[in-house]
């Protein structure tokens, strides 16, 4: 920003900053890993866990752990950007897809073009479903080839690199496919309605 | 809903007003905001910095602040690694101009209105947006019973010691107990040990009190402290957490 007062004193570190087509504009390259949450890490407990996928109020299917685990697994290998502005590249998860959820219920198309994403602790986040499938997202149960750890939002979370990683939910429950785009938990506290870290979405009205 | 129509959050100019060396590793900048339209304990900023050559770096900070006080105050830890903390906690001076926005965060918060008890827990420059809330506290003259656990290396690592000092001694419904986990000095009669349940246990609320409770600190504090109340049998729903990391400064 041409506009932007000069700070007398700062030069800046630029270590390490990886091509700058990678690293969105705000963001800076970190390599460890930080936990930002809301509220307490929940108990990991696989033996109560589930997830659903619905249509409104209409459960379209619902998995345990292991019925979970048995579906089809893809691994990517993404970038991630989160909206206090860290990037971190190359980081591997695998897990399932919301196109193979969608094909595992029998639906060519998804049911409705916008979903909440509900989690444990209360938390969602909304999502378009554009942004979900032809594989742009997934439900990650192992990053780096590890079970994910609870901090980080084991068992599962929501993976949607292309978008800030708040958008990412961790600890999901379910996908809720409805016709609204109604704001999810920081959604509401004033972050941005998309969270498209390429047009640095970071706050409402960004 | 009118999320989507909200105003964008603009860049504003600060200029750094004075600086107060709180501890060997902290400082606090206190800002002149002109167009500051004010703030909530426990909020945040964002702050962006530009070299002469147009490179800038963007990082957030928590506002020490009380919404009551005419400046804004960030107290920042240098962080060897980092690439705004060093600038901010140890080359800015007075007169110094750089860019910020905010408030940003809706829900680390906490008002009067919000009630209390209130149950503070934090860990090293962690502490910043708790002290905005016993600031705010203070400066409503407020008696929701309150008590900060303060988890520092040692004694000259204590930030705000003396403010802290002053506030517990003009109010007998604060209590600030501090844990020294690197060092104490001789005649250390306080706890020496990280926060555990224990400590929780001695020094905090009990469930039934119902304690809006904030804990703010390194990872490992935080989810240690917040696993061990969800074990005491603390609503889950009034656990807030906030972060700092070695990244994000």
């Amino acid at each position: 920003m041409s506009d932007s007062p000069v700070t007398r004193g700062f030069k800046g570190r630029r270590g390490p900053q990886g091509p700058a087509s990678r690293i969105p504009p705000g963001q800076h390259l970190t390599t460890d890993f930080p936990v930002l949450s809301a509220g307490p890490t929940p108990p990991i407990d696989l033996a109560s866990w589930s997830f659903e996928l619905q249509d409104g109020d209409t459960t379209l299917g619902e998995w345990d752990w292991d019925e979970f685990n048995a579906l089809a697994q893809t691994d990517v290998t993404v970038d991630i950007h989160c909206v206090t502005t860290w990037s971190k590249l190359d980081t591997h998860w695998q897990g399932v897809t919301i196109d193979t959820l969608l094909e595992a219920v029998g639906l060519a198309e998804p049911p409705g073009p916008f979903t909440l994403i509900h989690c444990d602790g209360d938390y969602t986040t909304n999502v378009p479903t554009e942004d979900l499938v032809d594989g742009k997202a997934m439900i990650a149960t192992l990053y780096e080839g590890e079970p994910l750890v609870g901090e980080h939002g084991g068992p599962a979370r929501l993976l949607v690199p292309h978008l800030y990683f708040w958008k990412s939910a961790k600890w999901v429950r379910s996908i809720v496919f409805g016709e609204t785009d109604d704001p999810g938990f920081w959604e509401d506290l004033g972050y941005h309605i998309y969270g498209d870290p390429w047009r640095e979405q970071r706050y409402a009205g960004d | 809903m009118p999320v989507t129509d909200a105003p964008r959050l603009q860049w504003q100019t600060a200029e750094v007003r004075e600086i107060v060396e709180e501890t060997p590793r902290v400082r606090t900048i206190i800002l002149d905001v002109p167009s500051w339209h004010g703030h909530k304990a426990g909020q945040h900023i964002d702050v962006r910095l530009t070299a002469d050559d147009g490179y800038q770096a963007q990082r957030s900070y928590s506002i020490a602040s009380a919404p009551e006080s005419d400046h804004l105050m960030l107290s920042v830890e240098r962080i060897e690694e980092g690439e705004v903390s060093p600038y901010l906690a140890g080359e800015a001076r007075m007169g110094d101009k750089f860019e910020l926005r905010g408030p940003i965060g809706g829900y680390f918060v906490w008002t009067i209105a919000t009630g209390g008890p209130l149950f503070l827990i934090a860990g090293g420059s962690g502490v910043a947006p708790l002290m905005a809330m016993l600031r705010h506290r203070a400066a409503q003259k407020s008696t929701i019973p309150a008590t900060l656990l303060f988890s520092s290396r040692t004694y000259d690592d204590i930030i705000y010691r003396a403010e802290m000092e002053r506030l517990a001694a003009a109010d007998p419904h604060l209590k600030i107990v501090h844990t020294l986990t690197r060092g104490q000095p001789a005649g250390w009669t306080g706890p020496s040990r990280r926060i555990d349940s224990e400590m929780l246990v001695s020094e905090g609320f009990a469930p039934d009190a119902k304690p809006h409770i904030y804990i703010c600190g390194p990872t490992a504090l935080v989810e240690s402290s917040a696993r061990a109340l969800l074990a005491l049998g603390h609503d889950r729903a009034l656990i807030k957490t906030e972060r700092f990391g070695p990244t994000g400064l």
